[in-house]
C-alpha cells in the first residue's frame, strides 16, 4: 500500500476514538460547567468557623448553606446573615450579619467591653454594616467601617452541620 | 412529533453552549466593551472628541488573576463600584497595599491592607480612587490585559504606570 493509504487507514481507524473522546470531553465539561453555576448562582455549601458569630453558629465549625440569588438580585435585609469577602484579605470569607442597608442610620457600642460609649453614623450609598453576633469578639463594621455592596457573597440560610443544630438559621 | 424533538435538541445543544460560555467567561477570560474616557488613551482613545465618530473598544478580561488576588503596579482591572455594586468601572492600579499616596501637597493616604489606589489614565475626566479612596480587592473582577477590537489596535495593554503630577506613590519597602 502506498504511504497515503495507509495514512488514511490509520486516520480512520482512530476517527471512531477521536470522535468518543470529543464525547467524554462535552460531557465533563457541560458536568463542570452546571456545578459552576450552581456554586456560583444559586445555592453552596460553606464551612465557617470562629468566635464571632456565637451563640448562632458554633466556634468549632458549621457547615451552612448559602444562597447567591439575593445578593445578586440585591434582596438582602437587615437581620440576614450573609458570607462576605473580607476588604482586609480578599481571599477571606467571613461571616456576619447584615445590620444596616444603605441609608439607615446605624448606633454601636464603639468597645463593649471597656466603655458604654455608642457612635452613631449613616450607611453611605451602595455599602452595608455588618456586625458578629458576639460583639465583644468580633471584628466587623465597628472596625473597618462600612463595606461595599459587591463584596457580599451570599446570604445563610440554613445549617447542615452538625446534626443537631440541622435547621433553618433564626433571626 | 420529530419537529418538536428537533427544536428540543436544538434548544438543548444551545443551552449546554450558553453554559459553558457562561462558565468560560466567569472563570477564565471574557471580552467586554469600554465606555467612557477615563482611561483615554490607553482605551477609547477618541471617545472625548465629539468631531469623530467612534466606536467602544472591547478588551479581553482575564479572571484567573482571581485564584491569589496578586497584582502588580500598573495592572489595568475591572472592579464593581463601591457606591453602586451593579456598575463595573476599567481603571489601573497605582498604589498595592502599604503604599503611601499623595493626596495634595498636604495630605498623604496609606493604602490598608486589602485594598488597592486605582487611577483613571485620563487622571482630569475619571472617577476613580481619588474620588471614592481605597478600594477592596475584593471588589477586582479580572484583569484587562489585550484590546481585541478596533483592529488596528489589537494588542496587548502596556503595564506601566505614568506619571501623574497629582498622584504621587512612594513604595513600601515591604513589597
Amino acid at each position: 500500500m502506498t504511504t497515503t493509504a495507509k495514512l488514511l487507514q490509520f486516520a480512520r481507524q482512530w476517527k471512531s476514538t477521536a470522535k468518543e473522546m470529543l464525547g467524554h470531553t462535552i460531557v465533563l465539561a457541560q458536568f463542570f460547567s452546571l456545578l459552576h453555576l450552581t456554586e456560583n448562582y444559586i445555592c453552596s455549601p460553606t464551612l465557617v468557623y470562629g468566635p464571632s458569630m456565637l451563640p448562632t453558629l458554633n466556634f468549632t465549625g458549621d457547615v451552612l448553606l448559602v444562597e447567591k440569588m439575593s445578593t445578586l438580585l440585591g434582596k438582602v435585609a437587615p437581620g440576614d446573615v450573609v458570607l462576605v469577602r473580607s476588604p482586609e484579605n480578599p481571599r477571606k470569607t467571613i461571616t456576619k450579619r447584615v445590620i444596616g442597608l444603605e441609608g439607615d442610620t446605624v448606633t454601636f457600642l464603639v468597645d463593649p467591653a471597656r466603655s458604654d460609649r455608642s457612635h452613631s453614623l449613616v450607611v453611605p450609598k451602595g455599602h452595608v454594616w455588618i456586625q458578629g453576633d458576639n460583639l465583644y469578639a468580633s471584628h466587623d463594621s465597628r472596625h473597618v467601617g462600612p463595606i461595599p455592596y459587591g463584596l457580599l457573597l451570599g446570604k445563610v440560610f440554613y445549617r447542615v452541620w452538625p446534626p443537631r443544630d440541622f435547621g433553618p438559621l433564626g433571626q | 412529533m420529530t419537529t418538536k424533538n428537533f427544536v428540543w435538541n436544538i434548544a438543548k445543544k444551545y443551552f449546554t453552549a450558553g453554559l459553558i460560555g457562561l462558565t468560560i467567561s466567569d472563570r477564565y477570560a471574557s471580552l467586554t466593551a469600554v465606555r467612557g474616557s477615563s482611561m483615554s488613551p490607553t482605551l477609547n482613545p477618541h471617545a472625548g472628541n465629539s468631531s469623530r465618530f467612534a466606536f467602544d473598544d472591547y478588551v479581553l478580561i482575564e479572571k484567573l488573576c482571581l485564584q491569589k488576588y496578586k497584582f502588580s503596579r500598573g495592572d489595568v482591572v475591572v472592579f464593581r463600584s463601591p457606591s453602586n455594586y451593579k456598575e463595573k468601572h476599567v481603571k489601573r492600579i497605582v498604589g498595592l497595599p502599604g503604599d503611601w499616596i499623595d493626596l495634595s501637597s498636604i495630605d498623604t493616604l496609606r493604602v490598608p491592607e486589602g485594598h488597592c489606589w486605582v487611577v483613571g489614565d485620563n487622571a482630569a475626566f475619571s472617577t476613580d480612587s481619588r474620588s471614592h479612596g481605597p478600594i477592596p480587592m475584593g471588589l477586582i473582577c479580572g484583569r484587562v490585559t489585550h484590546v481585541v477590537w478596533p483592529p488596528q489596535r489589537i494588542g496587548r495593554i502596556d503595564g506601566t504606570v505614568s506619571i501623574l503630577p497629582e498622584v504621587q506613590v512612594h513604595v513600601s519597602e515591604e513589597h
